[in-house]
Parts: structure tokens; C-alpha cells; sequence
């Protein structure tokens, strides 16, 4: 391979790589203490633990719909419609989607074990299930046929109307019932009920969690770009050919 | 040169035109009518008990409408994208959220023709009841839930308009966002109906918060609508 081609192929950088080594030393840190240092809990037993992933994807998940609604502004506000802007996005969704698949299947473990059910229909869990929906949708719409600039507008669109619905779905369903626990950490009193070094695995595990979101959506926009640019590079390469051949004929 | 419609005409212009397909083609009154009384009939073989069914008439009455608004928006779209008749609206120069409104009343009036009929059924088929002070809460229940469904249809409609699965995306993008509006109008129609015990005077914050969805996608949809079909 050419030193060239292995260039436009790498999508990682010095920063990705120092941004991955410091995700991993987090992680295993908040393996180690949350599965063996940490004390069970006086009220919930050994599921706390859940919380130590639970707790952490849900705070990314919500960061990472955050910033796709925020590339997507920028997207259609900024005056040079940049793809930059929507590769971001669309990374951001995908990793978000994740994060909250892996929310609800921790949600539904801890709350079988707690409530004795694996789902409830409480205001928290069902705006989480239905931004899950949503972002599905989202990516859904990133797929359809179209140039690149019309899957931006497109899922730009989109993006910013998912901001006007999640406050929509989340006040209803709140009017609707509720029965999810109550904020522990963050108390509007700032009066913080759980054991120091539990406190801190959490608080690893966001940072930790973070690390890794970021390392996720520097490497997939990478990817999205190469993926554009195998797409124009084609279709160049296609007219190229065309050209050649007429010439020749 | 000759100076371009205002804003009032092209969306009295769009109106016409998607009431006017409609009369002709009467897909509305032949097929989707139809589709809507034959879900109320199957949620009653279903159900099999009268009691339930006076209990859940309210989410039923609006589980058929919603299903009903999918196959009601991709018809109108359907239409709009043959021979590219979006593109020469968008061609002519004219402004897209007067397009957009314009669509957005055309639907909510067929939803609005579409609910009397399902609540008419709900009446004979489910033996629901309503006070005149519950008729006054469902009629405003139905205008304003319409009136959301109407806008959120016709933003989608647009976004999914001419692109290929649309028929599949266009439930899965809109379900979640009219999820709102289910919740509300279900709760306002059973406090209008009495269901469950449930007082008149409950239905009437649901009624606000369907107002609100309204307001937040009438306006939305027309600053969204001309940049999702600009393309």
C-alpha cells in the first residue's frame, strides 16, 4: 500500500489514540471497582451495580442527541453548509443510539430486579424509549437515496425537530403517570446520599463513557468522510473513464 | 412582469386544489372511511366486552385516525410527486410554508370529516355517552388534535415525498412524534365521554396540551417544509 492511500485510510490521530489509551485505563478502573471494591447497596443489594453502566449511558446518550442537534444548527444556520457539520451528527446519532440501547437493556435488568418488572410505564423510561425511536428514525432518513447535501438538509431537519418533540413526549407522558426513582445525584438540595467511593466509580464511569463517545464519533465521521469520498471519487473516476473512451473513440 | 401570488392566495390555492383531488377521486370517503369504521369493528371482535370498550373508545377513536393520517398523507404526497408537481410549486417561485399550510388545513379537514364518522361509531358500535358540556370538550378536543395531526402529517409527508420506502419510514418517523397527541386527545375524549368516571373539567388541560403541540409544529413545519423539499 502506497504511503499515500495509507494516509487517506487511517482515520486515527495522535489525539484519538491518547483519547482511546485513557478510555481504557477508565474502564478497566471502573470494572474493578464497581464489580469487586464498591460495597453492595443497603437497599437495592448487588444490582447497584447496574448503575455504574446504567447511569453513565444514559448521560451519554442524552450528550450525544444533544450535539447531534447541535452540528445539525450549525448545518443549516451557518452560510457555508458544511458536511462537516452533518458527518458529525449522524456519528453522534449512531453512537447514541447505542448508548441508549444499552439504557434501556440495563434499565429493564435493574427494574426486574427492583420493581419485579422489566418495564413500567414511567414518564423517564418512556421518553427514553421513544427518543430511542426517534434517532432510529433519524438514521433511517441518513439512509435514503439522494446526494450527500440532501441527506444533510434531510437529517438536519430532522435533528432539529426531534428537539421540539422530546419535551412534547416527556411532558405528556409526566402528565400521563409517574413512578421512576427520584434524582440521588443530582439533588436540587445538593445533598448527596451515597457512599464516597461509589460516587466516585460513577463518576469515573461518565468520565470513562465519555472518553469512549469521543473516540466513537472522531472515528466514524473519519469514516464518513472516506465513505463521501469513495462515493465523488467514483463517480469522478466513472466520468473520467467515459471521457477517456470517447476521446480514444 | 406579473406580480407573484400573496402568501393568503397561494394558501387558498393549495387548499382548493388538495379538497378538489379529493372530491374527485373520493379516496377519503371510498377507502380510508371505510378503512377507519373496519378498525373500530375489529377492535370490538377483539376487545369482546362492551364495558371495555366504552372504557377504551377515546384511544381507539384515535389509534384509527392516526392510522388513518399515514395512508391520507402518503396518498396526497403520492400525488404531489407525480410528474414532479412538488418540483413546478417549488419552480414557481411561490412560498413553500404557504404550500405548506395550505396542505396542512387541506388534511386536518379530511381528519376532522374522518373523526366525526369514528366518533359516530364509537356512539353506535360502543354505546358511549356524552353531556353538551362534553360535546363542547370533544369538539374542541377534535379541532385541536386535528389541527396537529394536520401540520406534523404534511412536515412529514414532505420530508419522506418521493424517496424510496416511504411507505414504511413515514409510521416509524411519525409515530413517536404524534405519541403527544395520542396521549392528550385519549385522555380529553374520555373525560368528554365520562369513561372511567373521569370529570368533564379533566379533559381540558390535555386540550391545552394539544394546542401547544399545534402551535410548536404549525410553526415549525413552516419554517422546516421549504428547506426539506428545496432540493
Amino acid at each position: 500500500m502506497s504511503q499515500s492511500s495509507r494516509k487517506v485510510s487511517n482515520t486515527g490521530t495522535q489525539a484519538t489514540r491518547v483519547i482511546g489509551v485513557l478510555a481504557i485505563v477508565v474502564m478497566i478502573w471502573v470494572v474493578v471497582s464497581g464489580l469487586v471494591l464498591t460495597p453492595a447497596d443497603v437497599v437495592q443489594g448487588e444490582s447497584v451495580r447496574i448503575m455504574y453502566v446504567h447511569v453513565p449511558s444514559a448521560w451519554i446518550a442524552y450528550v450525544a442527541f444533544i450535539v447531534t442537534a447541535i452540528a445539525s444548527a450549525f448545518y443549516i444556520f451557518a452560510k457555508r453548509h458544511s458536511l462537516g457539520f452533518d458527518r458529525v451528527a449522524g456519528a453522534s446519532a449512531e453512537v447514541g443510539v447505542m448508548f441508549m440501547a444499552i439504557t434501556l437493556i440495563t434499565g429493564s435488568l435493574w427494574g426486574r430486579l427492583t420493581w419485579g418488572e422489566f418495564w413500567q410505564w414511567d414518564p423517564r423510561l418512556t421518553t427514553t424509549a421513544f427518543l430511542f425511536v426517534t434517532y432510529i428514525g433519524y438514521l433511517a432518513v441518513r439512509g435514503l437515496d439522494g446526494s450527500t447535501q440532501q441527506r444533510a438538509k434531510r437529517s438536519a431537519v430532522v435533528a432539529l425537530l426531534a428537539v421540539l418533540e422530546i419535551p412534547l413526549v416527556h411532558f405528556s407522558v409526566v402528565f400521563w403517570r409517574s413512578l421512576h426513582q427520584g434524582a440521588t445525584i443530582l439533588d436540587p438540595n445538593g445533598d448527596v446520599k451515597m457512599d464516597g467511593l461509589m460516587l466516585f466509580t460513577l463518576f469515573s464511569g461518565v468520565v470513562g463513557f465519555t472518553l469512549v463517545f469521543i473516540w466513537l464519533v472522531l472515528h466514524r465521521q473519519r469514516t464518513m468522510l472516506l465513505s463521501d469520498l469513495a462515493i465523488e471519487r467514483g463517480l469522478d473516476n466513472a466520468i473520467l473513464e467515459r471521457q477517456n473512451e470517447s476521446a480514444r473513440n | 412582469m406579473k406580480k407573484s401570488m400573496g402568501k393568503g392566495r397561494v394558501v387558498s390555492a393549495v387548499l382548493i386544489k388538495d379538497l378538489r383531488i379529493e372530491a374527485r377521486s373520493r379516496v377519503v370517503t371510498n377507502q380510508v372511511l371505510p378503512f377507519a369504521g373496519l378498525i373500530m369493528i375489529m377492535f370490538a371482535f377483539a376487545l369482546d366486552n362492551d364495558d371495555v370498550l366504552q372504557r377504551v373508545a377515546g384511544g381507539l377513536i384515535w389509534l384509527a385516525t392516526i392510522f388513518s393520517l399515514f395512508v391520507i398523507v402518503q396518498r396526497s404526497f403520492a400525488i404531489d410527486t407525480v410528474d414532479a408537481a412538488l418540483d413546478s410549486l417549488r419552480v414557481a417561485g411561490i412560498d413553500l410554508s404557504a404550500v405548506f399550510l395550505g396542505k396542512a388545513i387541506a388534511l386536518t379537514l379530511q381528519l376532522m370529516a374522518l373523526d366525526v364518522v369514528l366518533i359516530a361509531s364509537a356512539f353506535l358500535l360502543y354505546q358511549v355517552q356524552v353531556s353538551a358540556v362534553g360535546l363542547v370538550l370533544l369538539v374542541t378536543c377534535v379541532t385541536c388534535a386535528t389541527t396537529g395531526l394536520g401540520f406534523v402529517g404534511t412536515l412529514y409527508g414532505g420530508l419522506t415525498a418521493g424517496t424510496n420506502g416511504r411507505e414504511t419510514l413515514l409510521p416509524l418517523l411519525l409515530l413517536p412524534v404524534v405519541a403527544p397527541v395520542l396521549i392528550a386527545a385519549t385522555r380529553a375524549t374520555e373525560a368528554a365521554f365520562g369513561s372511567g368516571g373521569a370529570a368533564t373539567s379533566e379533559g381540558w388541560a390535555w386540550v391545552g396540551l394539544l394546542t401547544i403541540f399545534a402551535a410548536v409544529f404549525g410553526i415549525g413545519g413552516s419554517l422546516a417544509f421549504g428547506p426539506l423539499i428545496d432540493e
